[in-house]
């Protein structure tokens, strides 16, 4: 049941020839049971930032700790969605839920139970059997979250895991997870390049800047819980929205000046 | 709602399958009476080019012999075949984890497959005899190298994002290999398989060129130096149907073991 803490923490990409500053300066608590979302425009290095946090890919400088615990490797409390739903096409749905299990040896009669229990929640009964590309985007995305939770994971990382979906599923999406979020309570880091996701789902929005990724303005989101659409047309969530607008464009007015010359 | 519709956009191959197949066939059957035709017509030698009508006699009087040859030859086909697979996939698998075999060995492969197959025959011949081994070691030679190529592309040509998802469950390298390096490979060892077998049965018949006592290729030799032209195109008719028919074996072989090579 960790607290996530990240302190100093700098990524710099190195190639031969040059060396890129991806994040620099990022100093962020991410307190256990949080709805934490990360919002910026594209190559602030938020996705980057997650895979640091689920220890896919070490920082250049700084420390991530778990609960106090210094982290390197990838830890099998921590769940991930990724932007594509990388369902391995030779396994059926269920089949594919069941892949951590499998991996991390979890006792096969509760994984399946657990799965079941996930298919219902998700909506996909009755698509247990089916193969991955007989299923829409969305049905896919579903099954992805579903394969995440299959370990139950107190950590559960999204990278912009709605970013493919047309609007309308889009918000289902993000509503239902709320949903499964409230049923059974985990640490939630996502990412996104929309401001009206960050704000509907966070508890608090991590706005980032661009070349190089910083943090912009970390902001407490007031909105009472359960959140529904009808918040986003709410006075709180247009001055929320404002705020990231903001932070985000003022630290990104050069980017067009530089640009300028072509 | 968009979401809950399942997608039907794959292509239903038995629908289309007999227009595929029909339009070849009426092709193929205007053209063998066009033949017909022009070698009466002409009053060309039977010798020399034979009417398909005499093609087919001459197969059904030597339908032993050829069924004998036939045997003989996919024999050699497919045991050459089978042991490429058998060497050329665990060497591939091990070519792929071993930084130093794919310094050392690999290239070495590489180099050695521009060298003539057909010119390494006699000497086969010579070192081992007359027998099916020799024959068998040539279809070795030739299927080898597509199949290893092709396993080696695909081990190293998984999709990234399933790298980061077992990585992200502290998968085992056995594990990542089972479960997603190996089946990521399948459809393009499969490309590999389909182009060795066609090779496959090339291979038996530079064998049985080079000196053998059986094998269509032996058969279309000897007949062809005895004037028996009508004999050497049925022997040249069932290495076609034999070679289509591997391949299309294997084609189904695919669509039962790995159809989502074929969905992408």
């Amino acid at each position: 049941m960790p607290t996530i803490e990240i302190k100093d923490l700098e990524k710099t990409f190195r190639s031969r020839r040059r060396s890129t500053p991806a994040l620099v300066d990022i100093n962020l608590t991410i307190k256990q049971n949080e709805f934490v979302t990360v919002v910026g425009p594209s190559g602030c290095g938020k996705s980057t930032l997650l895979k640091i946090i689920g220890a896919l890919i070490q920082p250049s400088h700084g420390v991530l700790t778990y609960d106090g615990r210094r982290i390197s490797r990838p830890q099998r409390d921590v769940g991930i969605v990724f932007q594509e739903p990388a369902l391995l096409p030779w396994r059926s749905v269920l089949d594919n839920i069941l892949l951590p299990a499998e991996i991390l040896g979890i006792e096969m009669s509760r994984a399946r139970a657990d799965a079941r229990d996930l298919i219902a929640r998700a909506g996909l009964n009755g698509f247990e059997s089916y193969d991955p590309h007989e299923l829409s985007g969305g049905m896919q995305q579903r099954v992805a979250i579903c394969r995440a939770l299959i370990a139950r994971p107190s950590v559960l990382l999204m990278d912009e895991p709605f970013a493919a979906l047309d609007a309308m599923t889009r918000e289902d999406l993000a509503l239902e997870l709320l949903r499964i979020w409230d049923q059974d309570k985990k640490t939630v880091v996502f990412v996104t390049h929309s401001i009206p996701e960050a704000i509907l789902l966070a508890d608090r929005v991590v706005a980032m800047s661009a070349r190089p990724g910083r943090i912009a303005k970390i902001i407490d989101i007031g909105l009472p819980r359960p959140r529904i659409l009808d918040h986003e047309f709410s006075a709180k969530f247009k001055d929320y929205s404002d705020q990231i607008r903001f932070v985000i464009g003022h630290q990104t007015k050069s980017i067009p000046e530089s640009g300028a010359v072509a | 709602m968009t979401d809950t519709d399942t997608r039907e956009d794959v292509a239903d191959a038995t629908s289309t399958g007999f227009h595929t197949v029909i339009f070849p066939v009426i092709t193929l059957l205007c053209l063998v009476a066009l033949w017909e035709l022009l070698v009466r017509w002409l009053g060309i030698q039977s010798w020399l080019l034979p009417a398909p009508t005499e093609i087919v006699r001459m197969a059904i009087d030597w339908r032993r012999e050829l069924a004998w040859h036939s045997a003989v030859t996919l024999y050699e086909t497919l045991l050459g075949f089978g042991l490429a697979l058998l060497v050329g996939i665990p060497l591939a698998v091990v070519v792929v984890y071993s930084r130093f075999l794919q310094n050392t060995i690999y290239p070495i492969l590489l180099a050695l497959q521009s060298m003539p197959k057909v010119a390494i025959a006699p000497l086969l011949t010579l070192w081992i005899g007359f027998g099916a081994l020799p024959k068998i070691l040539i279809v070795f030679l030739v299927c080898f190298f597509p199949i290893i190529v092709a396993t080696t592309s695909g081990l190293g040509s998984v999709r990234p994002v399933f790298l980061e998802l077992t990585q992200s469950l502290c998968a085992t390298s056995l594990q990542t290999f089972v479960k997603v390096r190996f089946p990521s490979a399948m459809p393009s060892i499969f490309v590999g398989m389909k182009i060795a077998i066609t090779l496959a049965v090339v291979g038996a018949v530079i064998g049985e060129f080079v000196g053998a006592q059986d094998g269509l290729g032996y058969l279309i030799l000897i007949s062809s130096n005895q004037s028996r032209t009508a004999l050497a195109f049925a022997a040249l008719v069932a290495l076609t149907v034999m070679s289509i028919v591997l391949y299309y074996a294997i084609e189904v072989l695919e669509h039962y073991v790995a159809p989502w090579g074929s969905r992408r």
